[in-house]
């Protein structure tokens, strides 16, 4: 396929297989030569083949739309996007700093509150965070680890450069997808496999377990984990199911689950009921125990919290952990690092106006225009302001509802996203795109080589979301050679 | 093995089977058909009679033609038992269980029914629909034949061959009543197609040529019904899908009281005298089967899909 380059793209950004007089980046050469030697007509043949593959290997994303739930194919582009070896490395390393220092946090916070004390995160911000959680207090954890699995959204500016956008500590989804487009680009460019050295994935399920295993209260070779799913129509059932089946694990929904008078979680079983030492709970923490939360969830187990406390059962990640996970936490994060582990971030931040700053909020009232305002605890890329394209109406809206609730907001500066080349139509352009790589920590650390390429579909997009037409594609770690 | 799960491979297994044979049923039927002289005067509902969904029909139809009848048997989704319908459940049943199950099933699952939903209209016409009705059957086994040859014969096993086996038992009683029902009208004048017929009928459950070895008469309708109902090696008999069925209770935990419900089935089934029975008699014997049946279903779902809190208390404690 020929590519025309002189059509592809402007300057203003960073393109990652490419450098800015189009010219192949060192990793990417191989694939863009293969590129180069395939005809219009069989890279058209296997972008079909990839989604035949997807159809028929049921790899799908639930959407709830016009009151119904609709199991959509989930949307794949063949071009991998493809990060050099060393470039990851410092990544990697980057990402296991950040999660240290987020567990240090939480332990901290539902501890002796230390950080509070030498005034590095002030009190005020912990009052109203909305997914602190009285319930921990006082609680430690198997390992003293609260989140056990993190998946950081990074994005790269105009100069290439790695920033962290935010770190998804509840429940984060997309593991399965990264490993499933991975099969699917060994399906259609097997063929580049043999001469390119790219770093497996192929791992994680194991990894995971390992982990999970490692916070059972009992302990043993073997314990008994489960993955605790909402159900069936949840949007990530695909990757529950998936998890489960790659863990050899029991996918368990609240209803088949059972706290005993002896404070132990036990799951129905044809036998009778069995003994669950770890649940890896794909369910928000106020979801999870009607006794302790939510009255009326029924997705959950009552007394669940109660056998929590008591340590008879883990929970992965442990209930609370998500206040860590919240926008204006975040912006404390290179500092938790230099305060907890006195070390100098390795990945920086993007730049973030806390609204709760009386002189930053007046920063971003004036700046509205070229700044993006998100909630502080909003996931999936809902409720945001992105200033430069937003209506004159919408900001005045943002306006009245910063002054109204600033902890709830915070603001940065639009990032160029990098792009990567795309498949669209008969032509190659450029697309932006982000990261979620996968972090694990139980008693070892481990980061997905990688993770799960998020491409924004529609020109000038940066809204990756799959709910909100963002594709995806594999992304591949190349040692140099 | 989660009770949930077991509840939801059972219905996976039974609904492959169903799904399979509603196209055999079909199948059977339609060359049945074909073979009788219009003089015999044989409609098709009774067809939609022997799936026990009579009332359903005519709830949304008013006659009983061909086309009426093969699209509420193939394609019409408000029927639980069209073919479309149960591979739409067969389908939800493995996405809900991929974890447990070889991971082809779910690829093979998937692409049957979307093969299914995207050509059970053409096979409404009668050119295009033997090859339709092949392609399915061929299908279901494609898949009773995967899990036979990848999955562990552990407990999740024995409930999709308990499901596949307890359908099975139902599908050939189902199968034999349809050609008593052609025959009953016209039971005092026998007729040389009597035996077309009952030719037909083994075919449909790729019975004929194990007949035909098995049975060293000519093919006569007591033989056949003996056969269908009491042959202990053929895998579609009833006799023999009850016993697979009861083999599978006896690998189960906690299964005394379903195995007394099915012992008794066997018994009923063994101590039959098909030759000697009116049609009526035959017609009244295979509802009863099919009855007895259906509380053998019961009983399985009270001992292992029906655990409420109350009952895992007591058992933990």
């Amino acid at each position: 396929m020929t590519i025309n380059w002189s059509e592809y793209g402007d300057k203003e950004f960073f393109d990652e297989l490419v450098d800015a007089r189009h010219r192949p980046r060192a990793p990417a050469r191989d694939l863009l030569r293969y590129l180069e030697s395939l005809s219009s007509e069989e890279i058209r043949e296997r972008q079909q083949a990839a989604e035949i593959a997807i159809v028929e290997m049921g790899i799908t994303f639930t959407v709830y739309s016009e009151g119904e739930n609709i199991d959509r194919a989930w949307p794949f582009d063949i071009i991998p996007r493809i990060i050099a070896a060393d470039t990851w490395d410092r990544v990697d390393a980057g990402l296991r700093q950040r999660m240290q220092a987020l567990n240090l946090f939480i332990a901290d916070i539902y501890g002796k509150q230390q950080v509070i004390k030498d005034k590095v995160f002030p009190e005020e911000l912990l009052a109203n965070s909305a997914n602190f959680r009285q319930e921990c207090v006082g609680i430690e954890p198997p390992l003293g680890v609260w989140a056990h699995i993190c998946g950081s959204d990074l994005i790269r500016d105009h100069k290439g450069e790695f920033l962290v956008l935010e770190d998804n500590l509840r429940v984060p989804s997309g593991v399965s997808y990264m490993m499933e487009n991975r099969v699917l680009t060994k399906r259609v460019f097997g063929e580049l496999f043999e001469d390119t050295s790219i770093r497996p994935i192929g791992d994680y399920p194991t990894k995971l377990f390992d982990t999970l295993a490692a916070i059972s209260p009992r302990p043993m070779d073997y314990p008994e984990v489960v993955v605790l799913t909402p159900g069936i129509y949840n949007s990530a059932y695909f990757e529950h199911s998936f998890l489960a089946q790659h863990m050899g694990a029991e996918l368990v929904e609240g209803q088949d689950l059972i706290v005993g008078d002896d404070d132990c979680v036990y799951m129905r079983t044809i036998r009778g009921p069995q003994r669950v030492d770890v649940i890896y709970r794909r369910i928000d923490d106020l979801f999870l125990d009607p006794d302790a939360f939510r009255k009326d969830s029924t997705l959950g187990v009552p007394g669940l919290m109660r056998a929590w406390r008591q340590g008879n059962v883990a929970l992965a990640n442990a209930p609370g952990a998500g206040v860590a996970d919240d926008k204006v936490v975040y912006a404390f994060v290179p500092d938790f690092i230099r305060y907890y582990l006195d070390q100098e971030p390795i990945l920086p931040n993007v730049p973030t106006y806390l609204c709760y700053r009386e002189e930053e909020m007046q920063h971003v009232l004036q700046n509205l225009d070229s700044l993006v305002v998100k909630p502080a605890n909003e996931s999936g890329g809902y409720g945001m302001l992105i200033g430069p394209t937003a209506t004159k109406k919408e900001r005045a809206e943002f306006a009245r509802r910063i002054k109204h609730e600033p902890r709830n907001y915070i603001a940065q500066p639009l990032i160029r996203l990098s792009t990567v080349p795309t498949i669209i139509g008969d032509a190659v352009e450029p697309r932006h795109v982000d990261l979620r790589p996968f972090i694990l920590q139980g008693d070892e650390m481990y980061v997905t080589p990688g993770g799960l390429t998020r491409v924004a579909l529609r020109k000038g997009s940066t809204v990756v979301n799959s709910s909100q037409g963002g594709g995806s594609k594999d992304t591949w770690i190349v040692e140099a050679g | 093995m989660l009770s949930r799960v077991a509840e939801r491979v059972y219905w996976m297994g039974r609904y492959i089977e169903r799904a399979e044979n509603a196209a055999r049923l079909v199948n059977a039927y339609a060359t049945e058909v074909m073979d009788l002289p219009r003089s015999l005067g044989t409609g098709w509902h009774s067809l939609a009679d022997i799936t026990g969904a009579s009332e359903l029909f005519t709830g949304h139809y008013q006659n009983y033609d061909e086309r009426n009848v093969v699209k509420f048997l193939l394609a019409d989704t408000f029927n639980p038992g069209s073919v479309l319908a149960s591979l739409k459940m067969a389908r939800e049943n493995v996405r809900t269980t991929r974890e447990l199950l070889p991971t082809e099933t779910w690829e093979h699952m998937n692409r049957l029914y979307l093969y299914v939903k995207d050509n059970v209209h053409s096979s409404l016409s009668r050119k295009h629909r033997f090859a339709f009705l092949n392609n399915v059957i061929f299908r279901c086994q494609q898949i009773s034949g995967l899990l036979a040859g990848t999955m562990s014969y552990d407990s999740a096993y024995e409930f999709v061959r308990l499901g596949i086996n307890l359908e099975r038992t139902d599908m050939t009683t189902r199968i034999v009543d349809s050609a008593v029902f052609l025959l009953m009208p016209r039971k005092d004048e026998p007729s040389d197609y009597d035996s077309l017929l009952w030719v037909n009928v083994l075919k449909s459950l790729s019975a004929y040529q194990m007949y035909r070895q098995h049975v060293y008469t000519r093919v006569i309708g007591d033989e056949v019904v003996r056969f269908l109902l009491q042959d202990e090696q053929f895998p579609r008999s009833v006799a023999r899908a009850v016993s697979e069925a009861a083999s599978c209770l006896k690998a189960l935990p906690r299964s005394d009281t379903p195995l007394l419900r099915i012992s008794r089935l066997q018994r009923r089934v063994k101590e039959a005298e098909p030759m000697n029975m009116s049609l009526e008699e035959l017609h009244a014997f295979i509802d009863n089967l099919q009855s007895e049946v259906n509380e053998v279903h019961g009983q399985i779902a009270a001992t292992w899909f029906l655990i409420d809190s109350e009952t895992a208390e007591q058992q933990s404690a």
